[in-house]
Formats: C-alpha cells, sequence, structure tokens
C-alpha cells in the first residue's frame, strides 16, 4: 500500500492546472457575467459594477445575438446529420469485404482531421472564390450556373458546413469502422440463411447495433459544432451581412474587439446551458427510442 | 449475385471520395508553386507551368514565416512535454495508488467535460493580464498544460498494469517514486507515445486561446499569423497557400509516421460514452 500522501504528490500538478485554469475562470466567467465588466474594469477593478442578470435581459432584446443562435443552430441542425451519413458512409464502404487498398483509403479520408482547421479554411476561402475560384469553375464548365459561395448570404453558411463535413467526417468514420466490424459475422450469416437482402441487413442489423456508436458520434459531433469560431473567421469574417456570425464569434467580438467582457461571459454561460440542455434532450430522445 | 459489380462499384466509390477528400489539399501544394498571380488567370490552372519557390522565400523573408514555425514548435513541443508528464503522474494515480475520494474526484473530472472550454476564456484572459502573462509563451501554454482527456487516457491504460508487480516493489523497498520511473514508466510507452502526438496536434491546431491571448505578432503561432496574413492579403492566393503548407505540412507528417497510435488514442478516447 503507498502512503496517503504519495498519491497527492502525484495528482498535484494535474489538479492544480485544472483548478488554477479551468474550474477558477469557469466559476469567474459565471460571476463576471453579472457584472458590467468593460474597458475602464480592466483597467481599474474600482469601476466594476455588480448588475445581476442585466447582461442577459439585454442579450434576449438584441437581435444579433439571436441571429447568431439561429446561424449557430443552423450549423448543427444540418452539419451534424450530414457529417453523420458521411462518415457511416466512407465506414461502410471501408468495412466491405470487396474494398480494396484499405488502409490507404482510410488514411486519405481521415486526413483532413490532422489538419490545421486555419491552413485548410484559408484553402476553402480561395476554392469557393466566386470570380476565381476552381469550384465555380467546374461547376461552369459542367453547364451549371455559377454560386457566389461566400458573398451570397444564403450560401455563406452552406459553404461552410461544406467545409465542417469535408474537415471532421474521418473522425466519425474510424469510431463508425469500429463499431462495425464488433458486430458478430455470425449475426449476417444467419440473416443470409434466411434469404434477407443487403438492405434488410443493414437496416435490421447493422443499424440496431450501431446504436450506440451512434448516440456516441451524435454527441460528439454536436457539442463540437455548436462550437462554431475558426470558420467564419477565417473563410468569411462573419460575413456577408453577418450571416455567418456564430455565437462564439459574437462573444469573441463582444469580449475582445469592443472589450464588454461582461456581455460576452453572459454570451458564453447561454452558449453553454444552450449545449447542456440539447445534449440532455437528445439522450433522453435515443432512450426512448431504445425502449419502444 | 453480382459480387464483381458490386465490387468495382464499391472501389469507384472509394477512389471518388479519396480523391474529392484530397483535392483540396492537393491543389494547396500545387498552388504554393505557382508564380504570384497565376490563379488569376482563366481557366484557372491545377498545376503550376512552372514552378517556383518565391511564394516561400517571400513567407519567410518578409512575412517573418521562420518566427512563426519557431514560436509553433516552441509552444506545442512545451505543452506537449509538460502535459504529458502531468497527466501521466496523475493518470496513474487515480488508476493505481489509494487515497480517500479517489473516484469522486475522477467523476468531477469527467463531469467537467460538458464544459466548453470557452467559457473559462474571459476569465482565463483577465487573469493572465493581471499576472503579466498576456503575449507570452506561459500564457498561450497555461490552460492546456494538463488535460482531463489525457488523464483518463492514461487512467485507462495503466488500470491493466498488475498489482502485484507494484506490491512486490514496495516489498523490496523502493521508493514510490522508483516504482513510477523504474517500472510504470516503461510498461506506459505505447499510451505514451498515443499521448504525445494526440496533444502535439491539438496544440499545433489550436486556435482560438492563441488568437486571444497572443496580442502582438512576435509571439504569433502559426494559425494566428496566417489567419492574420490572410486578412491582409487577401489577393496573394499563391502565398497564403505556401503559408498553409508550411502550417499542415509538420502535423500531417507526424501524422502520417505515428498513425497506428494516434487511431488508437482515438477509439480509447471515444468508448467514455
Amino acid at each position: 500500500m503507498n502512503k496517503w500522501y504519495t498519491a497527492w504528490l502525484f495528482l498535484a500538478p494535474a489538479l492544480i492546472v485544472l483548478c488554477v485554469f479551468f474550474l477558477v475562470p469557469v466559476l469567474a466567467a459565471f460571476g463576471l457575467s453579472l457584472t458590467d465588466f468593460d474597458l475602464y474594469a480592466l483597467a481599474d477593478f474600482h469601476n466594476l459594477r455588480f448588475i445581476a442578470l442585466d447582461n442577459y435581459l439585454s442579450l434576449l432584446r438584441r437581435p444579433l445575438f439571436w441571429s447568431a443562435l439561429r446561424h449557430t443552430l443552423y450549423f448543427v441542425v444540418a452539419g451534424m446529420p450530414l457529417t453523420i451519413f458521411a462518415s457511416l458512409g466512407a465506414a461502410l464502404l471501408l468495412n466491405s469485404k470487396l474494398a480494396r487498398c484499405k488502409s490507404f483509403f482510410r488514411t486519405a479520408l481521415f486526413a483532413p482531421v490532422v489538419t490545421t482547421l486555419v491552413a485548410v479554411a484559408v484553402i476553402w476561402r480561395y476554392l469557393f472564390n466566386a470570380r476565381f475560384g476552381l469550384v465555380n469553375y467546374v461547376l461552369v464548365s459542367m453547364g451549371i450556373h455559377p454560386v457566389n459561395w461566400l458573398g451570397d448570404p444564403r450560401w455563406a453558411m452552406p459553404t461552410i458546413i461544406l467545409f465542417a463535413v469535408w474537415k471532421n467526417f474521418g473522425y466519425n468514420m474510424i469510431i463508425f469502422f469500429a463499431g462495425l466490424q464488433s458486430i458478430p459475422e455470425e449475426l449476417y450469416e444467419a440473416a443470409r440463411i434466411d434469404g434477407a437482402s443487403a438492405l434488410a441487413q443493414f437496416r435490421h442489423i447493422t443499424l440496431p447495433m450501431l446504436r450506440p456508436t451512434m448516440l456516441l458520434v451524435g454527441i460528439l459531433t454536436m457539442a463540437g459544432y455548436f462550437q462554431l469560431f475558426a470558420e467564419p473567421y477565417v473563410i468569411t469574417e462573419g460575413g456577408p451581412l453577418q450571416s455567418t456570425v456564430s455565437v462564439l464569434y459574437l462573444m469573441y467580438s463582444d469580449a475582445f474587439k469592443w472589450w464588454n467582457l461582461g456581455v460576452a461571459s453572459a454570451e458564453a454561460f447561454v452558449l453553454f446551458l444552450l449545449m447542456f440542455a440539447v445534449t440532455v434532450g437528445f439522450l433522453r430522445l435515443m432512450r426512448r427510442g431504445e425502449r419502444v | 449475385m453480382n459480387a464483381p459489380f458490386a465490387k468495382i462499384g464499391i472501389n469507384v466509390l472509394l477512389t471518388v471520395a479519396a480523391a474529392l477528400t484530397l483535392m483540396p489539399l492537393f491543389w494547396m501544394v500545387s498552388v504554393s508553386f505557382m508564380p504570384s498571380g497565376a490563379t488569376l488567370s482563366f481557366p484557372p490552372p491545377f498545376l503550376p507551368s512552372h514552378p517556383t519557390l518565391a511564394n516561400y522565400s517571400r513567407l519567410f523573408v518578409y512575412a517573418g514565416m521562420g518566427r512563426y514555425l519557431l514560436n509553433s514548435v516552441l509552444v506545442a513541443s512545451g505543452i506537449t512535454f509538460f502535459s504529458l508528464v502531468f497527466n501521466v503522474m496523475a493518470g496513474y494515480a487515480f488508476a493505481k495508488l489509494r487515497f480517500a475520494g479517489r473516484e469522486r474526484i475522477f467523476q468531477a473530472l469527467l463531469g467537467a467535460l460538458v464544459i466548453p472550454s470557452q467559457v473559462a476564456m474571459i476569465p482565463l484572459f483577465i487573469m493572465l493580464k493581471w499576472m503579466g502573462l498576456v503575449n507570452t509563451y506561459a500564457g498561450v501554454m497555461a490552460p492546456t498544460l494538463a488535460s482531463v482527456f489525457g488523464i483518463f487516457l492514461v487512467r485507462q491504460y495503466a488500470r491493466t498494469l498488475p498489482d502485484e508487480l507494484l506490491e512486490a516493489a514496495r516489498i523490496d523497498g523502493a521508493g514510490e517514486l522508483r516504482i513510477f520511473a523504474q517500472i510504470v514508466l516503461p510498461l506506459l510507452k505505447p499510451i505514451i507515445v498515443t499521448l504525445t502526438i494526440f496533444t502535439f496536434l491539438a496544440s499545433w491546431n489550436d486556435f482560438m486561446w492563441p488568437l486571444i491571448v497572443l496580442t502582438g505578432q512576435d509571439h504569433y503561432t502559426l494559425p494566428v499569423a496566417l489567419a492574420l496574413l490572410t486578412r491582409e492579403h487577401v489577393q496573394d492566393t499563391e502565398m497564403m497557400m505556401a503559408g498553409s503548407v508550411i502550417t499542415v505540412l509538420p502535423v500531417l507528417l507526424l501524422f502520417l509516421a505515428l498513425q497506428r497510435y494516434y487511431i488508437q488514442g482515438l477509439l480509447a478516447g471515444s468508448m467514455k460514452g
């Protein structure tokens, strides 16, 4: 048996870092969101005033906050299923016994995940350029009308969603692939003997067996997508007409451009509560589905 | 069954998917070797007709890319080294050492994973400003010097080590530090490699926190420098692609070299649900 203080010596560095640089700041963020912390308070803490829930109430009256919320939800609600479809499709292809060069394809499809988000977002910015971009050139040469991807408020968010699907589907693909491999082969054999078609096998064996994986992937993707920030920062700078301003983008500019740190803290907290509520709701929904 | 047909179909689909996935990265590399302004011609060229290194030399000579590269290497290595030491120690303690409240503290740490890190960023900035650490390497590194994810990964792995081994060493009179350094660490090697590549990639690619805390360009890491350079040089596609290559290449090569460990870590980390 080790002595009781040995364990604490081993734990101390990590726990101190987590307390000082995470736990305390999170608690402070809530405190901060109840104050009017701004540039003057940053210079001298005496200028700080407690204003209770005023920041939260003024957020509810602020159109820009509501539109940031809408854009973030748009990104999550459209981006999450698309990413999961792409991931599952790629995993099914990779898992097929007929596929060749599996490790090459796996690496190729996974590559975007490890790339630096900012750097590949910069590529997107040029690929989807309306006048000189390669994407529009390909569209035009196929006889399709060019799209003003990044200049049209209706198209900017879909372009970012496309980017996110490309960047992230490989991550879930690996998780799905492992899930597929853990499904016992006997199940498929039995189904084949009973004369079940490939589609029936997918519906009645693969999908139900992947359910826990699906839940995990759904929650991970959703949590990640609520934190949309760097993509609009690099690709669209929040535009055009603020159509890609997400909650975190708004928080960043409120905090570090306008130095309204109290307001920005309230925004961060609202995002956290929203993520939490949606995750819990999602879990409930999946559990209820299991019982039926 | 039409097996040959299905076989062709599946492999064609995989090839198309891989081509679409890799196309942006190929395009980036190709354009980075084109002379300035080449991409503005019509039709847009896919391969450089006169390959040149001019974009790279411009980046290093005029845009200070060498400095940013050095900053990124320093910051990512620093974070990787310290967080590895801290996370491995803590993960081992949670797995193998006995102390009151072990499970409860660990559960609390896992619970903290639901809080997005951005919630902490604003108070963290104020705190670091007060400590004089804004716009320093220490400031960028501080919040990621330990991570719940890393501790979790090490704990899961360390739990599989046999207790008898540690007890035998204690009976022989070995001190706890010696047991850790000479018996535990060598056995943890696979998970240490996994965690190293994970942490290095994550800190190399990190953007939001460095953007907030680095207020002067002397300390910019590559992603921050690149994001701000694109805003300045909107028209200079070729140079920006060279910048992207410099930023992406190190992590891509590292991943290709240590792929197996990375994928293992990804799977181990996602099984916590």
